[in-house]
C-alpha cells in the first residue's frame, strides 16, 4: 500500500477512486490532479512508480489544496469565528439547527439528530391558578 | 444569492456620516440605529452600536471579524424560551 502525504494509504482500487480517500480530494479533484500528472486514472496504486507518487504529491502541494488536518483546522476556525461574533449563524451553530434559514417546526433533522420528545414542563405558580 | 460586487457593500448614508463624524472628532459614543441592512465596514471597528431588534436596541461592540457581516446579524429579532415556562401567564 503506498503511502501519499503522511498517513494516506490508498488501496488495490483504481488511482482515480483511491485519492479521494484523502480527506478533502473528491472525484473532481482526483481527476485534476491526475490529468495534470498525466497519469492514467485507471491504474492501481500499487502500479504507480515512486516517480508517479512524486507527481500526485507535488500536484496537491504546489496547488495549495487544503488537505486532511489543515483544512479540518480551516473548517473549524471558520466555525469559531462565526461562534466568536456573536453573528446569527454563529448563533444557530451554537444550538446545533440549520443555519440557513430552514424550516425546523418539521424535519430538519440531520442538523436536529434523533427526535427527542419534550414534555411540558409545568410552571409551579400555573397549578395554584394565579 | 450574493450582492454583485460591482456595487460594492451598502452602508446607509446617515450612518456613514455618522461615522465619518465620530471618526474625525474621535469622540465614541454608541450609536441608535435601525439599520440592519448596513454592511459592518472596517470604518466600524471599535464603535458601538445600538441595532434596533424590532423591540429593544442591542448594543454590538464591532470587533474586526465582524467586517462583511450585516448589523442585524448580531441583534436576534426572535428569543427562545423555553418549552413550558410561560404557561403560568396564560392561565392568568
Amino acid at each position: 500500500m503506498p503511502r501519499l502525504l503522511g498517513v494516506e494509504i490508498p488501496s488495490e482500487k483504481r488511482i482515480e477512486a483511491s485519492l479521494t480517500y484523502i480527506y478533502g480530494i473528491g472525484p473532481t479533484t482526483a481527476k485534476r490532479i491526475l490529468e495534470q500528472t498525466n497519469i492514467d486514472p485507471n491504474m492501481r496504486a500499487r502500479e504507480l512508480s515512486p516517480q508517479q507518487l512524486n507527481d500526485i504529491i507535488h500536484a496537491i502541494t504546489d496547488n495549495k489544496l487544503p488537505i486532511e488536518g489543515d483544512l479540518r483546522r480551516e473548517l473549524q476556525s471558520n466555525l469559531k469565528r462565526l461562534q466568536a461574533i456573536n453573528c446569527y449563524r454563529g448563533i444557530r451553530h451554537r444550538r446545533g439547527l440549520p443555519v440557513r434559514g430552514q424550516r425546523t417546526s418539521t424535519n430538519a433533522r440531520t442538523r436536529k439528530g434523533p427526535r427527542k420528545t419534550v414534555g411540558v414542563i409545568r410552571n409551579k405558580d400555573a397549578k395554584a391558578g394565579k | 444569492m450574493g450582492r454583485s460586487l460591482k456595487k460594492g457593500p451598502f452602508v446607509e448614508p446617515h450612518l456613514l456620516e455618522k461615522i465619518d463624524k465620530m471618526n474625525s472628532s474621535g469622540i465614541k459614543k454608541p450609536i441608535k440605529t435601525w439599520s440592519r441592512r448596513s454592511m459592518v465596514t472596517p470604518d466600524f471597528v471599535g464603535h458601538t452600536f445600538m441595532v434596533h431588534n424590532g423591540k429593544i436596541f442591542a448594543s454590538v461592540f464591532v470587533t474586526e471579524n465582524m467586517v462583511g457581516h450585516k448589523l442585524g446579524e448580531f441583534s436576534p429579532t426572535r428569543i427562545f424560551k423555553k418549552h413550558g415556562s410561560h404557561t403560568a401567564k396564560v392561565t392568568k
